[in-house]
C-alpha cells in the first residue's frame, strides 16, 4: 500500500465491480456465464459468446501464459514516468480469458511469450489491489 | 479550421456553397460538442439533408465516403462535404483525450498507454509468429520519409530518414521506436462526394469510388483472438469483391500508418502478399510513389503528420490527387486504380476503398 500512489485508479463499475472487490480480498476471479460457459474478460453485463444476462463470477487459478508483451521506455501514462522500464503484457488465463496486466518481480529481458506466468495481487491503495503477474516457478 | 477546409475544397470542386447538401463530420480527438453536424452547419450556413458523424477512430474518413456514397444513392443528397480537423495538445482543452471506458478502468492502471502498448504487443507477436525483423518495419518509416520530401506541406518534408536512424531512435514501447510512431500535429482535410450527373465539369478528372468494405468488433487487442490478422482481412475482401478487381490490380496503396507496424501488417490483410509474408514483402519492393509498389505517397501519416482523427483523411486526399493526376513531383505514372485502407483504434474499425480515375 502506498499513501501518495499517482497512477491512474480503476473506476469500478456495477459490472466489474465483483472483479476488483475479490482481487481486494485476495481471490482471482474471472466473470463466466452460467448458461454456457464462457469466460471473458474484461466484465461485460452480457455473455458475449450468447447474450444471456446469467454471469456468474469463477475462482481463476491465477496461472497463465504470456500471448505478448512490450517493455514501456517512455510513456505519457501519469504517474508511470519514473517506472520505466516496465512491463506491460496480454496474459492467456488457463480459463481461456485474456488481460491487461503487467509482469512483475523479473528481468525484462528474460520474458518470452508462451512464458507461464502466475497471478500476484498488488494492493496499490487502502481500497484498490491491481492484479499483475511474475514468472512461474 | 473547418470552414477554411471547407471553402478550400468547394473552390478547388467548382462548387457554389448552397449545393453543398450533405456534411459528414468525424469527432475530433480534442474537444467536440453535442450537436456537432448542426453546430458545423450553422456556423458554415449550410442547408443540408444529410448530416451525421461518423465515429471510427482512424477509419472515420474512409468510412465518411462510402457512407455519403451510399446516401447519394439513396437519394438524399447530391454533394456531401466530408471534412476533418483537429488539434494537437489535448491537455490545454477542457475535455482531454477521449477513451472508451475500458481502456480506463482495464489498461491504464497498468501503464498501457493507449495505443502504443498495443501496436507494441502486436508488434512482438507478428516478429515471434513469422519472424519479422525490427528492420523491415524501419523500411517502411525509412520509404515514406523519400516520399515526404516531395510533397508539399509535409510536416517532415525537409530531412530524409535512414535506417539507422529508425533503429537507433529511443525506444518507447518496445520493439517500437521513436521514428516508427506517429508525432501529433494540427491540421485538418475534406473532401466533396458527389454524385456522378451532378459533378461540376471544371476540368479537374473525376475519382470514382468502385468499392468499398468494413469490418470491426472490438475496442482492446485483448478481445481479438488473434492480434497479428486484422478486420481489414474482411473489410479489404469485401471492397474488392465489390470492385470486381484483385488486390494486383491495385497502382498504389494508401495505408493508414499510425505505426509501421499497422501498414506492414495491412500489406497482408489487404491481400498484396500472404500472412507473415509482410517483412519478406517490404524487403524485396520499392515502396517510393515511383517504385514497383507505390504505398503512402505524401509521406502518410509517419512524415506528412497525423492531425488527430483528421489524420485518415490524408490518405484520401492522396488516392484521390493521385488518380486526378494532380500528385506533382511524387505523381504515380498511368495510375488508375488505387487502395486506401483506414484503420481505428489498435486495429478495431478497419475501412477499404478502392477508387479509381475518369468517373
Amino acid at each position: 500500500m502506498q499513501e501518495d500512489y499517482r497512477k491512474p485508479l480503476p473506476r469500478p463499475t456495477a459490472i466489474s465491480k465483483p472483479f476488483w472487490d475479490a482481487a481486494h480480498e485476495g481471490r482471482f476471479v474471472v466473470q463466466t456465464c452460467s448458461d454456457c460457459g464462457h469466460s471473458q474478460h474484461p466484465p461485460r453485463p452480457h455473455c458475449l459468446s450468447c447474450w444471456s444476462d446469467a454471469l456468474g463470477w469463477k475462482p481463476a487459478s491465477g496461472k497463465g501464459q504470456i500471448y505478448s508483451f512490450t517493455v514501456a521506455h517512455r510513456t505519457s501514462t501519469k504517474g508511470f514516468r519514473d517506472d520505466t522500464p516496465y512491463v506491460v503484457a496480454i496474459v492467456e488465463t488457463e480459463e481461456g480469458a485474456r488481460m491487461t496486466t503487467n509482469i512483475v518481480g523479473c528481468d525484462p529481458a528474460s520474458l518470452a511469450i508462451g512464458m507461464p506466468v502466475e497471478v500476484v495481487l498488488d494492493r496499490v491503495t487502502d481500497s484498490v489491489t491491481l492484479p499483475k503477474f511474475t514468472p512461474a516457478n | 479550421m473547418i470552414a477554411g477546409l471547407a471553402r478550400d475544397a468547394i473552390a478547388d470542386a467548382g462548387l457554389d456553397k448552397d449545393r453543398i447538401d450533405g456534411l459528414l463530420l468525424t469527432v475530433p480527438v480534442f474537444g467536440y460538442s453535442a450537436f456537432f453536424p448542426s453546430v458545423v452547419a450553422d456556423n458554415l450556413g449550410l442547408s443540408l439533408g444529410y448530416f451525421d458523424v461518423v465515429e471510427l477512430g482512424g477509419a472515420s474518413s474512409a468510412g465518411m465516403i462510402w457512407r455519403a456514397a451510399a446516401a447519394i444513392e439513396a437519394g438524399l443528397c447530391n454533394h456531401v462535404l466530408c471534412v476533418t480537423a483537429d488539434l494537437s495538445g489535448g491537455e490545454t482543452t477542457p475535455f482531454g483525450l477521449l477513451l472508451p471506458p475500458g481502456d480506463n478502468e482495464f489498461e491504464q492502471p497498468f501503464g498501457a498507454s493507449p495505443p502504443n502498448a498495443g501496436y507494441a504487443m502486436i508488434a512482438r507477436r507478428h516478429m515471434h509468429e513469422f519472424g519479422t525483423r525490427p528492420e523491415h518495419l524501419a523500411k517502411i518509416a525509412v520509404s515514406q520519409r523519400a516520399n515526404a520530401l516531395k510533397t508539399p506541406g509535409a510536416l517532415f518534408g525537409d530531412t530524409p530518414l535512414t535506417l539507422d536512424d529508425v533503429l537507433g531512435s529511443k525506444l518507447i514501447f518496445d520493439p517500437l521506436h521513436l521514428y516508427e510512431i506517429v508525432s501529433p500535429c494540427t491540421g485538418g482535410a475534406a473532401i466533396i462526394v458527389s454524385r456522378r450527373s451532378e459533378a461540376p465539369q471544371n476540368g479537374h478528372p473525376h475519382v470514382a469510388l468502385l468499392g468499398a468494405g468494413e469490418a470491426g468488433s472490438h475496442t482492446s487487442i485483448t478481445s481479438r483472438r488473434d492480434i497479428t490478422t486484422s478486420w481489414a482481412k474482411d473489410s479489404a475482401a469485401r471492397a474488392f469483391a465489390m470492385a470486381d478487381l484483385a488486390p494486383e490490380r491495385a497502382d498504389f496503396a494508401q495505408i493508414y500508418d499510425c505505426y509501421t507496424i499497422a501498414v506492414l501488417m495491412f500489406l497482408e490483410d489487404l491481400g498484396f502478399c500472404a500472412k507473415g509474408q509482410g517483412g519478406a514483402f517490404v524487403a524485396e519492393r520499392d515502396m517510393g510513389f515511383a517504385g514497383d509498389f507505390p504505398c503512402n505517397t505524401n509521406g502518410g501519416q509517419l512524415s506528412y503528420g497525423q492531425a488527430g482523427a483528421a489524420g485518415g483523411m490524408t490518405h484520401v486526399v492522396e488516392g484521390v490527387r493521385q488518380l486526378m493526376g494532380r500528385a506533382g513531383e511524387r505523381q504515380v505514372r498511368g495510375a488508375s486504380v488505387g487502395v486506401v485502407h483506414g484503420n481505428g483504434g489498435v486495429m478495431s474499425d478497419q475501412v477499404t476503398l478502392i477508387l479509381g480515375n475518369g468517373g
